[in-house]
């Protein structure tokens, strides 16, 4: 007789550890949220005129908005390397000089290019320092 | 499988996703370090970096309110789309009211920050 | 003669309402695979335990099972790796048990049929105008995504597969790009049917499981995601190119 046993899939995502990291690398996505959330409070405060932004400015100056950041900060950082790391599954075959591009290198070319990314951020930043 | 199945209309959604992602991916961790660490604590750059009068001057520039209205809504949507396949992922039933309520979110800071954006004006 | 413990997940449906562990001690040497480990129990043990099997060298896709969580090729996993703490074997994750080690593998079969799994020649030939002529580069373009055993690991490894069934999934979609990527093929724009619905490539999320357990480096992930691409595309550019030009 046949009489298929089906296995319910709850907590699949803590039998492995790379589904683990799967699920951290989606969860950046509520750091992502959050930080817009807080620059759209921001530019929102912004179009109310002096009062209501400096009441922004003063949030982002407390201690739980700080380590709040550094949260975020983390997450941000997470999001970007694991964004890279799949990246090239996205891609079609690449070929330099008839040679295969290694899904290795497509990555790495993508980290070095968020540190860049980052740093030319910064240094436009301080450039417009008042 | 059914033959023909109808076609998903997740390429418009996977889109922003993908632009949110890799704008975020490439200054989001910067953005964050600067807005929310380094001028609120006067580290680097000068407390007074983002105050009113600059912030306004920046957000009256055509540059200025493409760069924010952008960054923050592209941010939005790509959370949105990762956010609602996520409670797939844990269980949660991802209908209509979970898509609603993931991209009805998305669209509500595009609205918020587009609208403040044209109210602060030139 | 060492020993080590092995677990072996069991269920007969005439007997078991629910699956059980089945423990031994069982005595090896460096060079047995698990295959070998589960048929020295049949033999030796317990001739009642059913699994799947036939070349022993990781080309039939027969063997899989999930090895202490993981899916792997009984063939082509070795017990030496496991001592002295043991392992515990259980059927492929994601498909009904339907005895011991044993799945139901139809819902694969049926989605291998449907994606339209042969080439539909774009420029069709005669016996005498000879064979389709390939470059290198462009045998390339879609050779490793032919290698696949049809093992089912990455269905067992995909959790989306896992939450819904409907999904066509790792493998199938993998081959359904190996005709896309051939050159001789022109049955592309029918398969985009299948790559565009909310079961093709879109219920991906790119968790990439499949390609690091794939025992022949397919890398169905790459072949999934990358018609992601294409399927926006495919969207996008619908209004502009007429059917079958968008290439």
């Amino acid at each position: 007789m046949r009489k298929p046993y089906v296995r319910p899939m709850t907590r699949w995502w803590r039998r492995d550890p790379y589904f683990v990291r799967y699920m951290w690398r989606e969860a950046t996505a509520l750091a992502v949220a959050a930080y817009a959330v807080v620059l759209t409070v921001g530019v929102w405060r912004l179009a109310q005129g002096q009062a209501a932004f400096d009441g922004w400015l003063q949030a982002l100056r407390s201690w739980p908005s700080i380590v709040f950041h550094l949260v975020l900060l983390a997450a941000m950082v997470i999001h970007a390397v694991s964004w890279f790391e799949i990246m090239p599954k996205t891609m079609p075959m690449l070929f330099v000089d008839g040679e295969r591009v290694p899904a290795a290198t497509i990555t790495r070319a993508g980290l070095v290019t968020a540190v860049a990314a980052a740093l030319a951020l910064f240094a436009l930043a301080w450039m417009l320092k008042p | 499988m059914t033959p023909n199945p109808p076609r998903s209309h997740a390429p418009i959604f996977w889109g922003l996703f993908g632009a949110g992602g890799m704008l975020s991916a490439l200054f989001g961790p910067m953005l964050v370090l600067i807005t929310g660490v380094l001028v609120p604590l006067g580290l680097l750059l000068p407390p007074d970096y983002m105050s009113y009068p600059r912030m306004l001057a920046f957000a009256q520039n055509w540059i200025g309110k493409e760069f924010l209205f952008f960054v923050i809504s592209l941010f939005a949507w790509h959370a949105a789309h990762r956010i609602f396949y996520s409670l797939h992922d844990v269980g949660v039933h991802a209908g209509p009211v979970a898509r609603l309520l993931c991209y009805g979110a998305a669209l509500v800071v595009t609205l918020v920050v587009g609208g403040s954006l044209l109210a602060i004006g030139w | 003669m060492k020993t080590i413990p092995i677990q072996v997940l069991r269920y007969r449906p005439e007997q078991d309402a629910e699956p059980w562990w089945q423990k031994f001690d069982l005595p090896y040497t460096d060079d047995m695979s698990v295959l070998q480990g589960l048929l020295a129990i049949k033999d030796d043990f317990d001739g009642s335990l059913s699994l799947r099997w036939t070349c022993r060298m990781a080309i039939c896709g027969s063997c899989g099972v999930m090895i202490d969580g993981k899916p792997r090729l009984g063939c082509k996993t070795f017990l030496r790796d496991y001592a002295p703490a043991g392992l515990r074997v259980e059927p492929l994750a994601h498909f009904p048990i339907e005895r011991d080690l044993v799945v139901n593998i139809e819902d694969f079969i049926d989605k291998l049929e449907s994606i339209t799994p042969y080439i539909v020649p774009k420029e069709p030939r005669t016996l005498e105008q000879g064979e389709y002529l390939q470059t290198p580069h462009e045998l390339e373009l879609f050779e490793q995504y032919s290698s696949c055993i049809n093992c089912l690991l990455c269905y067992a490894a995909c959790p989306q597969y896992g939450l819904n069934d409907k999904f066509v999934g790792p493998a199938a979609l993998a081959l359904l790009h190996r005709y896309n990527a051939d050159s001789r093929d022109g049955a592309r724009q029918e398969r985009m049917q299948i790559v565009n619905a909310k079961v093709g490539v879109w219920s991906c999320t790119a968790v990439g499981y499949c390609s690091e357990v794939c025992p022949k480096g397919v890398d169905p992930a790459n072949a999934v995601n990358q018609n992601k691409v294409a399927s926006a595309k495919d969207y996008f550019l619908r209004f502009v190119a007429p059917k079958g030009a968008a290439r």
